[in-house]
C-alpha cells in the first residue's frame, strides 16, 4: 500500500526483504489485560499453557439471559492502578486503557516527558464505548430525572475517550485518533500509529479496549444473533468446530509502544519485539450481491505491503468467529492463501473470548511474543472440524516454531478486514 | 520518490437543519438565520436546554424504504441520504474494479445513542433495574451500540469493498475522517474515499449531560437568538444534528474519469491538548499547533487563507481560546481573515459538524460567498477578530481554512483550496 | 440542618475521588479546589450530588467565587438558611 515503499524494495512478493529500515515501525512495548491475565506476563504464560479466562458471567447477575458465559477480568481493582480522581469519570474500558498504556509504556522504558511537546501520540480502537457507564446513567435519566444524570457523562461513555484520557495522562500531544470498526479495530489503530511514523511522529501508543460484559453491552450484543448460549465455559466458543454456535464476548485491552527502528536503537530501546510490517484492509460486500467476502484479498494486500510471498509466513492468527459460514469462509481464505494445511493456525482468543477493539491489538501482542519466544500458542475448547476445513490448528499444547513473519487476521461484525504483518528483526 | 498524491472533493452531500440536500443547505448558511428553536424531538420539560437545531428529515421522503427505515439509526440515515447526494454529484460509476479501491471513512462521536437511549427505556421498564429484559430488545440494537454499523450501510450503499473505518474523536471526528480518508488515499490505498460524518444527537441523555456541565445555551425563551458565536452575551452552544458526506478521489483518478473538481484537501492536521478532556487552555497552543501543521504541509501562507470556518461553539470558553490561536497562528493576517461559524445557523452537531463546516467551505469555494455568523450583535472585546457578522459576503475564496476543537482535547485543521488556484 | 466540611468531603469523595495534591482529611477548608486538583466538572459534579440531597439549587451557584471547600461550605449554609428563613 506504500508506494513509495513498494518502488524501493522492489516488486511485492518477491521474498522477503532485510527489515532493517530505519524508518520499520517497531513495537518497543507491549501489555495486555485479558480475561485469562492482567499484565503481558502472566497474559502471555496462560495463553502459553492454553489456560482459558473464559468463565460463568459474575459481573452481573446473567441467570435470566440465555448468554452466560464471558471472558471477564478477575482482579482488576481500578483503584489500585490509576488515580482516584479519575475512578468516577470513567468506564471500565477507560480504566483498562489507562492501566495497559502505562505498563506498556513501562515495558518500553519509554517517558513521555523526555520527548518534544508534540512527539507522541496515541491511537485507540473500541467498539462499544463506555457501555456500562451509559447504562448507569441512563437509569439515573428514566429512573430519577435529568438532572441526576453526571457531569462525567459529557465525556465517559463516547468512543473518542480512551484516546482523550491517555492523551492527557501522558501528555502525548501529536496527532491522535480513534477507530471504531468492531473486532478489527486493533489493527486498524497499528496501522494509523504506523501512518502517524511515517509522517514524523516519534512514538505512538496503539492498541484497543472494550468492556462490554454488562446488562446493556450483552443485550445489545445478543441481537445480532452470534454470541453463543453455551452454558460451559469450556466448550462455550468453539470457532473451527462443529459445535461452534457464536462466540463468547471478553473484556480487555491491549496496548502497544510502535516507534521507528532507527530511534529506538538509538535510545537504547530494552526490548524490540518486531516490526509491523504490512497492513491490509476491505470491506464485504452486501451478501446479496453474491460477491465473494474479501478477508483473502486483505491478507494479500498486506503480504504485498510487507513484501512478503505466503511461503514466508510461520503463522497466522486467525479471526475464529465461531459461525459455521463465518469459519468456512475464513479456513477458505487461508487455505487459500497458503493451501491445506500448509500453515499453523492459532486462536489465543478461545481463551479470552473476543475483546472487540482489543481483540486484534492482543492478537498482535500474541503474534510478537510467539515470535520471541518460538512458540505458537495453542487453541482450547474447539478444533473439531479444523482439519476437515484445512487448516493446522495448533491444539493441545504451545508448538515450538521459529517464526520470522506472523499474519494477524481479524474480521468486524458487518463486512470488516484487517490484516497485519509482524515481522522479527534481526 | 513520486509526488504525494492530491486529494479532491468531487461530490458533495449534506442533511443539516433546514438544509437537507446541499442546495437547501447553502440558502439556509447565506441566509443568516438560525435554524435554532424548541426541542421537538421530545419533551424537553425539566432539562436545563430545551432548544436545539433539528432536521425536518422523514426517511420516506428522502429515499429510504421501510425497512432502511427500520434498520437503521437516524445518524446512519442521515449518512445515507447525503453519501448518495454526493456519490450522484460525483458522477462516479462503481465498477468492481472501482468498488475494490473505495474505501469509506465516517466520523460520528456519539454513533446510534439516540436508539440507545430510546432502547434502553423499552429493556429496563424506565430504569427499574440494573438487570435488562432482552426480550425486549428489539433487532437492531446491536447495529445501534456498535457505530461501525454505519460504516456498513455506506459500504452497502456506495459498493465500496477497500478500507473502511469509522473515525470517532468526539467533536473533531468530521474533521478526522477526512484527514483518515487523505491518508489511505495519499498511500495509494484506495483511489476514491466516501467520507464524511454524521449525528443525531437531540436525545434525553446527550442534553442531560450537555446541562450537567453548562455547555449549551439555557437561552429557551429566545431560541433563534440562542446560537450566538462571538458576541459577548452567547452562554453555551445549541446542539444540533446532520450528516455530510463527501467523494474524495486522488486528483489522477478524478481527472482521468474526467470528473468535475469541487476543491482540493489540501492539507490536514491534528493535535491534542492533553490538558482536560472538556476545558481548553485559553493561549489556544494546540489549536494553532494543528493550523501551522496544516499550511505548512499546505505549503500554504497565513496571508493566502481567504477564509476561516470556525469551530465557534457559541461557549465563553471556546471562542476565547480559538480567537487566541488564530492569531497565535496567522499573526497579522488574523486582524484581516473573515472568520465565521455556521453553528450559529444550525447549532453544533457534535462528530458530524467537522464534515458539515468542511463542505460550507467547499461550497464557499465554490460560490465566492462567505457565509455569515449569525445572531453576532455584540462583539466581545475579548474577540476581535472578523467574524462576518449577520450577513453573507461576496468575495473570491481560493483557500479556505476549517478548524474543529472537540471533548478529549482534539484539536483538527483542514485546509481546502480551489482547484487550479494560484498557491 | 448544617453542612459541614465533613459532609463536603464524603460527597468529593465520592463523585470525584481522592485529591491529586494532598489529603482531604487534613486541613483543606481553604486551600482551592485547583490546588487539591478538583477539576470544573467535579465541581458541576459536586454541586449536582448537593442538589440532589439537600435540595441547594446548583444552578445558581456562583461557580467563579466557590473557589475552596470552605467557601463552598458556608455557601450551601447560607442557602440552607434562606430556605430555612423563607419556610
Amino acid at each position: 500500500m506504500n508506494a513509495e515503499h513498494r518502488t524501493a524494495h522492489g516488486p511485492a512478493a518477491t521474498g522477503p526483504r532485510a527489515v532493517t529500515d530505519d524508518e520499520l515501525p517497531v513495537v518497543t512495548g507491549v501489555s495486555v489485560a485479558a480475561p485469562n491475565g492482567l499484565g503481558t506476563e502472566d497474559f502471555w504464560t496462560a495463553t502459553r499453557k492454553g489456560v482459558s479466562g473464559l468463565g460463568p458471567i459474575t459481573r452481573f447477575d446473567a441467570s435470566s439471559y440465555p448468554v452466560r458465559v464471558a471472558g471477564e477480568i478477575d482482579g482488576f481493582e481500578a483503584r489500585e492502578h490509576i488515580p482516584s480522581r479519575l475512578l468516577p469519570a470513567t468506564d471500565r474500558a477507560t480504566q483498562l486503557s489507562l492501566a495497559t498504556t502505562e505498563w506498556a509504556l513501562h515495558d518500553a522504558d519509554l517517558d513521555p516527558a523526555a520527548f518534544e511537546e508534540f512527539a507522541g501520540s496515541v491511537v485507540t480502537a473500541n467498539a462499544v464505548g463506555g457501555v456500562e457507564f451509559i447504562q448507569r446513567e441512563l437509569q439515573s435519566l428514566w429512573s430519577k430525572g435529568p438532572r441526576y444524570v453526571t457531569a462525567y457523562m459529557s465525556y465517559a461513555w463516547f468512543y473518542g475517550v480512551n484516546t482523550g484520557q491517555v492523551s492527557i495522562r501522558h501528555q502525548l500531544k501529536g496527532p491522535s485518533g480513534v477507530v471504531v470498526t468492531g473486532q478489527v479495530g486493533g489493527i486498524d489503530a497499528l496501522a494509523q500509529a504506523r501512518r502517524r511514523l511515517r509522517s514524523g511522529q516519534r512514538f505512538v501508543v496503539a492498541g484497543g479496549a472494550d468492556a462490554p460484559v454488562c446488562p446493556y453491552g450483552l443485550t445489545a450484543a445478543m441481537t445480532a444473533g452470534n454470541l453463543s448460549t453455551g452454558a460451559d465455559p469450556a466448550t462455550a466458543y468453539a470457532p473451527f468446530d462443529g459445535s461452534a454456535r457464536g462466540h463468547v464476548p471478553g473484556e480487555g485491552s491491549a496496548m502497544m509502544i510502535v516507534e521507528p527502528l532507527g530511534a529506538a536503537r538509538e535510545r537504547g530501546a530494552r526490548n524490540i519485539y518486531g516490526a509491523i510490517t504490512g497492513y491490509g484492509s476491505t470491506f464485504d460486500p452486501h451478501p446479496a450481491t453474491g460477491q465473494p467476502p474479501t478477508l483473502a484479498r486483505a491478507a494479500r494486500i498486506a503480504l504485498d505491503d510487507a513484501g512478503l510471498a505466503p511461503q514466508d509466513i510461520g503463522a497466522v492468527f486467525a479471526d475464529g468467529a465461531a459461525e459455521a459460514g463465518a469459519d468456512r469462509a475464513e479456513a477458505a481464505a487461508i487455505v487459500d492463501l497458503f493451501g491445506p494445511g500448509r500453515v499453523p493456525v492459532a486462536l489465543p482468543k478461545t481463551m479470552t473470548g473476543r475483546m472487540y477493539g482489543a481483540g486484534a491489538a492482543a492478537d498482535v501482542v500474541s503474534a510478537l511474543l510467539a515470535i520471541r519466544d518460538g512458540e505458537i500458542p495453542p487453541a482450547v475448547g474447539t478444533g473439531g472440524l479444523a482439519e476437515e476445513l484445512g487448516l493446522d490448528l495448533v491444539l493441545g499444547g504451545p508448538r515450538p516454531a521459529a517464526l520470522d513473519h506472523v499474519l494477524v487476521l481479524a474480521r468486524g461484525d458487518g463486512g470488516f478486514n484487517s490484516a497485519a504483518v509482524v515481522s522479527r528483526v534481526s | 520518490m513520486l509526488p504525494p498524491r492530491r486529494v479532491v472533493i468531487t461530490g458533495i452531500g449534506v442533511v443539516a437543519p433546514r438544509g437537507i440536500g446541499v442546495k437547501n443547505f447553502w440558502e439556509t448558511l447565506t441566509s443568516g438565520r438560525s435554524a435554532t428553536r424548541n426541542i421537538t424531538a421530545f419533551d424537553a420539560t425539566g432539562f436545563r436546554s430545551r432548544i436545539a437545531a433539528e432536521c425536518d428529515f422523514r426517511p420516506e421522503e428522502n429515499g429510504l424504504t421501510e425497512e432502511q427505515a427500520q434498520r437503521m439509526s437516524r445518524s446512519s440515515q442521515f449518512a445515507h441520504v447525503a453519501a448518495r447526494e454526493a456519490l450522484e454529484q460525483s458522477g462516479l460509476e462503481v465498477t468492481d474494479r472501482v468498488a475494490a479501491r473505495m474505501g469509506v471513512a465516517l466520523g460520528s462521536a456519539v454513533g446510534s445513542v439516540r436508539e440507545l437511549d430510546r432502547a434502553y427505556r423499552d429493556i429496563s421498564g424506565d430504569g427499574a433495574s440494573w438487570e435488562l429484559t432482552p426480550g425486549k430488545a428489539g433487532p437492531y440494537l446491536a447495529d445501534y451500540n456498535t457505530p461501525s454499523s454505519l460504516v456498513r450501510e455506506i459500504a452497502w450503499l456506495t459498493g465500496a469493498q477497500g478500507p473502511a473505518a469509522m473515525i470517532s474523536a468526539g467533536c473533531t471526528s468530521g474533521l478526522d475522517s477526512v484527514g483518515y480518508a487523505c491518508d489511505i488515499l495519499r498511500e495509494g490505498s484506495a483511489d476514491v474515499v466516501i467520507a464524511g460524518a454524521t449525528d443525531a444527537p437531540i436525545t434525553p441523555i446527550t442534553v442531560a449531560c450537555f446541562d450537567a456541565i453548562k455547555a449549551t445555551s439555557a437561552n429557551n425563551a429566545d431560541p433563534g437568538h440562542a446560537s450566538r458565536p462571538f458576541d459577548r452575551d452567547r452562554d453555551g452552544f445549541v446542539l444540533g444534528e446532520g450528516a455530510a458526506v463527501f467523494v474524495l478521489e486522488t486528483a489522477e483518478h478524478a481527472h482521468a474519469r474526467g470528473a468535475q473538481v469541487i476543491a482540493e484537501v489540501a492539507a490536514f492536521a491534528a493535535r491534542c491538548n492533553a490538558h482536560h478532556m472538556t476545558a481548553l487552555r485559553p493561549d489556544g497552543r494546540e489549536m494553532s499547533a494543528a493550523i501551522d501543521s496544516a499550511l505548512a504541509t499546505a505549503r500554504i501562507a497565513p496571508e493566502a487563507i481567504d477564509y476561516i470556518n470556525a469551530h465557534g461553539s457559541g461557549t465563553k470558553q471556546n471562542d476565547r481560546h480559538e480567537t487566541a490561536a488564530y492569531k497565535r497562528s496567522l499573526g497579522d493576517a488574523a486582524r484581516t481573515t473573515p472568520v465565521s461559524s455556521i453553528k450559529s445557523v444550525i447549532g453544533h452537531s457534535l462528530g458530524a459538524i467537522g464534515s458539515i463546516e468542511l463542505a460550507a467551505c467547499a461550497l464557499a469555494i465554490e460560490h465566492g460567498v462567505i457565509p455569515p455568523t449569525a445572531n453576532l450583535h455584540t462583539p466581545d472585546p475579548d474577540c476581535d477578530l472578523d467574524y462576518v457578522p449577520l450577513e453573507a459576503r461576496e468575495q473570491r475564496v481560493d483557500v479556505a481554512l476549517s478548524v474543529g476543537s472537540g471533548f478529549g482535547g482534539f484539536q483538527s485543521a483542514a485546509v481546502l483550496v480551489k482547484e487550479g488556484a494560484n498557491r | 440542618m448544617t453542612f459541614t466540611l465533613g459532609g463536603l468531603r464524603t460527597i468529593l469523595r465520592d463523585c470525584a475521588g481522592e485529591p491529586e495534591n494532598g489529603d482531604l482529611d487534613g486541613d483543606v477548608a481553604t486551600l482551592t479546589f485547583e490546588d487539591l486538583g478538583y477539576d470544573s466538572i467535579a465541581l458541576l459534579e459536586t454541586l449536582s450530588r448537593i442538589e440532589q440531597e439537600l435540595g441547594v439549587a446548583a444552578d445558581e451557584a456562583p461557580m467563579d467565587e466557590l473557589t475552596t471547600p470552605q467557601a463552598l461550605v458556608d455557601y450551601v449554609n447560607g442557602q440552607l438558611a434562606r430556605v430555612t428563613a423563607a419556610a
